[in-house]
C-alpha cells in the first residue's frame, strides 16, 4: 500500500528535500506552503501522514497542527512535525498541540522514513 | 541533491532579500511582531536548509542571529538601534557566508565570531543550546469526550445489560518477562522483554500501537502477547485507562536503547518496561509453563481491537490534488537562454520570410501577405514575451547597495541614508548582473566624494546625514537608472585642474560645465588627492563607463554646486532583440536602434551650410545642428556626399543636445536580433553589435552616442593641435 504524505513547510529546499526523499521511497507526496495552504489541500486530499514544519507566515505549524485536530477526517491523522530544535521543550509543545511525533532537522532521509513508517505503518 | 543544493541557494537568496527588506523596515522604525517574525523565519529557514547540506558553518551563524532575534520576537530583548544595526551587520555576513558556501570559498571566521560574539552579548545565557536532551514527556490531558467514529457513546442506556462473560483472562500468561513462555526452543539466547501499555493520549496522538510492534519485530523474531483488562460494563471502558497491554519478548543482539528509540514518540503516552533477558532467563523461562489456552482466550498476537485503532481518514479514495498550483516556476537560466536564442532565430526567419515575399512581388492584399503580417504580429508578442520573463524587479540589486552604502559609510565615517525609488521596475536579468559593479563604484564614489563632512553639512545648514538616492523606472523604452546624492556637486575646478595636470585637456581649451562633468569618464582620472581605501580601488568611472556601454547604455552626469550630483544610467530594456532602422549607407547597410533616433528629416544639399572645412552644420527649424556624415565618419566616403533622396537622422546623445546623422538611404524598419561581436573583435568604437539581416547579410549596429561622442572627441583634439 502507498502510504500518501502531506507536507508543510514554508521553505522550498525543506519541500524539495522531503520530496526527494519520499518520493524514491515509494512515498505519495503533496507538499503545501504553510498552515493555510495545508488546510486547502487538506480538502481535497485524505493522507496517511502529515508532516509540518512550525515556522511558517500565514498560519505556523501549531495553528495547523489544531485546526487538523478539529477536523472530522484528520482528528487522528498522524502529525509529524519538523524542527531544528531536539530540545524537549519542543518536542513536548508540539505533543500538546497535538503532534503525534517529530522529525529534527537536518534529517537523514532514512531516518525520516523510519518515523513515517513508525506513524503510518 | 546538486539540484536541490543549487535551489537552495536560489532560495537562500530570495530568503536573504526577505530578511533584508524586513531588517530594513526596523531600522525605520518598524518593530511590530510580523516584521520581527518575517526577519527570524528567513535567518531560520536558510539555517534549515543548511544544515540539511551539513554547511555547519551557516548554520551556527544563523542559529546565533535567529536566537538574538527569538529574543526580540518573545519581547524579551528590547529593540535597540545597536541590535538593528547589529542585525543588519550579520543579516549582510549571512549573505557573504551564503555566497561562501555556494561556491565553496573560505569564510571570513574572524568576521564571523566577532559577529556571534556580539549577539552573544545579547543573549543572557546563550551556547547552552545543548545536544540532544532526553524527553521525558508528562503525560498530556487530552479531552476524551469524544472519541470518534468508533468510539463508545458514553450516554449508554443505564439498563444496558451486563456484558456477556468473558473468557477469564487471568488464564493468560502473566506479564512479567521470567514468567512468560519463551516460544523458540533452542537453547539460551539473549532477548529482550518489552512491556508496552499504552494510555489514552498515544491512540489521541495518532500514534498507532500495531506499527510499534511492527517495529520491534524488525529487531528480531517475537512473540507477543495482549492482555485486555476487560471492563465490567461498557461504560467502564470509557472511563478508565488503559485497557490493552503488550507483551513483547524478543530474540535479538539489540538492548534496550533501541527499544526506547521505536518509542520514541510515544514517551509519556504509554508504560513502558524494557528489560534484557540474560541466556540463563531466558533458559529458566522456557519449559514448563502452560502454554496459553488457545480456544478461549484472543490470539496473542491479533492486533488491538477495532475500537482503539485510530480512525482512518475517510475520504481516502478522494481525488489527489497535490500541491496548489504555485504562482511561479523556477526555470533554468539556461532554458531561458535557449528561448531566447531560438526567438532571435524566430525573427531573423521571419525576416528572411518577408524578404522572399516581397521579391515574389506578392500583392500585400494577397492572403499570404495577410497571414505574413499576423505572423511578424505574432512574432513579436511572442519575443517582448520571452524577453519579460528574462526581466527582472531591480530590488535585488538596489538592496545590495543598501549594504554598499553601509559599509562605505562606516569606512569613511560619514552618516549616509540610502533612499530608492522604483525598485519594482524590472530590466533584464543579465542586465541587473552587469550592473552590479558599476553601481558599486557610483555608490562608493558618492559617498566617499560626493557627499560632505557631516560637519561641513552642517555649516552649510544640510542635514548632518547625507543622502544618496537610487531609483530606477522606465522611460521612453529605455530603463533610466539614476544615482544621485544631495553633497556638494562636482567641484569643477578642481577636476579641471587634475585633468590639465594629468594631460587629459589642454590647459586653454574651453570646455562647458558638462564637458567638464565628462573628464571624469576620461581613463585614469581620480579625484581624490590621495587614492582612499574605499574608492581608490584602481577602478575610475572610465570604467563604469565601459561597462555600461557594453550593456548598450550610457551615462551621464547632472551636478549643481552645493545639491549635488546626479549619475544617469539609461538601458535598453532588453538585450537580445532591438527595433533597429535599416539604413544605407555608401553601399554598406547598416542598423541605427530606432530609440536613438529622434526625428528623421529627407534632405537637399542646399540644407546644409558648411561652417569650416569638414565642419557642416543643418538648420533644422532655426536651429543649426552639426552633422556628422555616416558615410566618412566609418570610412567609407571622404567627403560629405548628398544625393537626392539623403536622410538625416537626428540623434540626442544628450538632454538638449541634436546631432543630423547622414545616411544615403532608409530601407526598412524592423526587429534586429543582436549578435554581440565583442567576444570575437573587442569593442569596435561606433559599432555595437551586428545582425543578420531577411536577406542572409550581416549589417553592423551602431552605437550612435558612440559615434557622435567619438566625432566630438576628434574635433576636440584637431581643435587643440591647431591651437598649439
Amino acid at each position: 500500500m502507498t502510504i500518501s504524505v502531506l507536507a508543510v513547510d514554508d521553505s522550498r529546499t525543506m519541500r524539495d528535500m522531503i520530496n526527494l526523499a519520499l518520493a524514491t521511497e515509494g512515498f505519495d507526496v503533496a507538499l503545501a506552503e504553510d498552515g493555510e495552504h495545508g488546510l486547502e489541500v487538506l480538502d481535497g486530499l485524505a493522507p496517511d501522514v502529515i508532516i509540518t514544519d512550525i515556522n511558517m507566515p500565514r498560519l505556523d505549524g501549531f495553528g495547523f497542527i489544531d485546526a487538523v485536530r478539529a477536523r472530522d477526517d484528520t482528528r487522528t491523522t498522524p502529525i509529524l512535525v519538523l524542527t531544528t530544535e531536539s530540545s524537549a521543550e519542543l518536542k513536548s509543545k508540539a505533543r500538546d498541540a497535538g503532534a503525534t511525533g517529530w522529525i529534527v532537522k537536518p534529517f537523514a532521509q532514512d531516518k525520516l522514513v523510519r518515523a513515517l513508517r513508525m506513524v503510518a505503518g | 541533491m546538486q539540484e536541490i543544493m543549487a535551489s537552495f541557494f536560489v532560495e537562500c537568496e530570495e530568503l536573504h532579500e526577505a530578511l533584508t527588506d524586513a531588517l530594513q523596515m526596523m531600522a525605520d522604525g518598524e518593530h511590530d511582531v510580523e516584521t520581527i517574525n518575517v526577519a527570524f523565519r528567513a535567518v531560520h529557514s536558510i539555517k534549515g536548509g543548511a544544515g540539511a547540506f551539513g554547511l555547519d558553518d551557516l548554520v551556527s551563524f544563523a542559529h546565533q542571529f535567529e536566537t538574538v532575534m527569538d529574543g526580540c520576537r518573545s519581547g524579551d530583548l528590547g529593540i535597540t538601534d545597536d541590535l538593528v544595526q547589529l542585525f543588519l551587520r550579520c543579516g549582510d555576513f549571512l549573505s557573504d557566508l551564503i555566497r561562501c558556501s555556494r561556491d565553496s570559498d573560505d569564510i571570513n571566521t574572524s568576521v564571523a565570531e566577532g559577529l556571534i560574539g556580539e549577539l552573544a552579548g545579547y543573549v543572557p545565557d546563550s551556547g547552552d543550546d545543548g545536544p540532544e536532551e532526553t524527553v521525558d514527556f508528562q503525560p498530556t490531558t487530552l479531552s476524551l469526550g469524544d472519541l470518534g467514529p468508533g468510539g463508545p457513546a458514553l450516554d449508554l442506556p443505564a439498563d444496558l445489560p451486563p456484558l456477556p462473560d468473558l473468557p477469564p483472562l487471568g488464564d493468560l500468561p502473566p506479564l512479567d518477562a521470567t514468567a512468560h513462555p519463551d516460544t523458540a526452543t533452542t537453547g539460551p539466547r539473549q532477548g529482550l522483554s518489552v512491556t508496552f501499555k499504552p494510555e489514552h493520549e498515544l491512540y489521541e496522538s495518532g500514534n498507532e500501537p500495531l506499527f510499534f510492534l511492527r517495529a520491534l519485530a524488525d529487531l528480531g523474531p517475537c512473540d507477543i502477547s495482549l492482555s485486555f483488562d476487560a471492563p465490567d460494563d461498557l461504560v467502564d471502558l470509557a472511563k478508565s485507562g488503559h485497557r490493552l497491554s503488550w507483551q513483547i519478548d524478543i530474540d535479538t543482539e539489540a538492548g534496550p536503547a533501541d527499544v526506547h528509540e521505536i518509542f520514541e514518540f510515544a514517551v509519556g503516552l504509554c508504560q513502558i518496561d524494557v528489560t534484557e533477558r540474560t541466556a540463563a532467563t531466558a533458559a529458566d523461562a522456557a519449559p514448563d509453563l502452560p502454554a496459553p489456552p488457545a480456544d478461549d482466550a484472543p490470539p496473542p498476537d491479533t492486533p488491538a481491537p477495532k475500537i482503539t485503532t485510530p480512525a482512518k481518514p475517510a475520504a481516502k479514495s478522494a481525488p489527489k490534488t497535490a500541491t496548489k498550483a504555485s504562482p511561479t516556476v523556477r526555470v533554468d537560466l539556461e532554458r531561458i537562454e535557449r528561448l531566447v536564442n531560438l526567438v532571435g532565430e524566430l525573427v531573423i526567419n521571419q525576416a528572411m520570410l518577408t524578404q522572399s515575399i516581397a521579391e515574389e512581388n506578392i500583392p500585400p492584399n494577397s492572403p499570404v501577405s495577410a497571414g505574413l503580417d499576423e505572423f511578424m504580429q505574432l512574432t513579436r508578442n511572442i519575443q517582448e514575451s520571452v524577453m519579460m520573463i528574462r526581466a527582472q524587479p531591480v530590488k535585488s540589486l538596489f538592496q545590495r547597495m543598501s549594504r554598499i552604502v553601509r559599509e562605505a559609510s562606516t569606512a569613511v565615517g560619514k552618516s549616509v541614508k540610502l533612499v530608492t525609488e522604483g525598485d519594482t521596475t524590472e530590466i533584464d536579468k543579465t542586465a541587473i548582473e552587469c550592473l552590479a559593479d558599476p553601481l558599486t563604484h557610483m555608490i562608493r564614489n558618492a559617498v566617499d566624494h560626493g557627499l560632505e563632512s557631516s560637519e561641513k553639512r552642517l555649516e552649510t545648514g544640510k542635514s548632518k546625514q547625507g543622502e544618496i538616492r537610487l531609483a530606477a523606472a522606465h522611460r521612453s523604452g529605455r530603463v533610466i537608472i539614476e544615482v544621485s546624492d544631495d553633497g556638494g556637486g562636482i567641484n569643477r575646478e578642481k577636476v579641471r585642474s587634475i585633468a590639465e595636470s594629468k594631460g587629459l585637456v589642454s590647459p586653454d581649451a574651453a570646455l562647458s560645465d558638462s564637458e567638464i562633468d565628462q573628464l571624469l569618464f576620461l581613463p585614469g582620472f581620480s579625484t581624490a588627492d590621495a587614492v582612499s581605501n574605499l574608492s581608490g580601488r584602481g577602478v575610475g568611472m572610465d570604467v563604469v563607463k565601459t561597462q555600461i556601454t557594453s550593456l548598450g547604455g550610457r551615462i551621464t552626469i547632472d551636478s549643481v554646486p552645493g545639491k549635488g550630483t546626479t549619475f544617469s544610467i539609461s538601458l535598453p530594456l532588453t538585450l537580445a532583440v532591438l527595433d533597429g532602422m535599416v539604413v544605407t549607407v555608401a553601399g554598406e547597410t547598416l542598423v541605427v536602434p530606432v530609440n536613438a533616433i529622434v526625428e528623421s528629416l529627407s534632405l537637399e544639399r542646399k540644407d546644409l551650410n558648411p561652417v569650416s572645412p569638414g565642419q557642416t552644420v543643418l538648420c533644422v527649424r532655426d536651429q543649426f545642428v552639426p552633422v556628422l556624415d555616416l558615410g566618412r565618419e566609418l570610412g567609407y566616403r571622404n567627403a560629405i556626399c548628398v544625393d537626392d533622396g539623403a536622410i538625416a537622422l537626428l540623434i540626442s546623445p544628450e538632454e538638449g543636445i541634436l546631432v543630423a546623422m547622414l545616411v544615403d538611404s532608409i530601407e526598412d524598419q524592423r526587429q534586429v536580433v543582436i549578435k554581440g561581436m565583442q567576444e570575437s573583435y573587442g569593442r569596435v568604437p561606433g559599432v555595437a553589435a551586428a545582425t543578420i539581416l531577411g536577406d542572409g547579410k550581416v549589417a553592423l549596429i551602431l552605437d550612435a552616442n558612440d559615434l557622435v561622442q567619438n566625432a566630438a572627441g576628434a574635433n576636440l583634439t584637431e581643435a587643440e593641435r591647431k591651437a598649439s
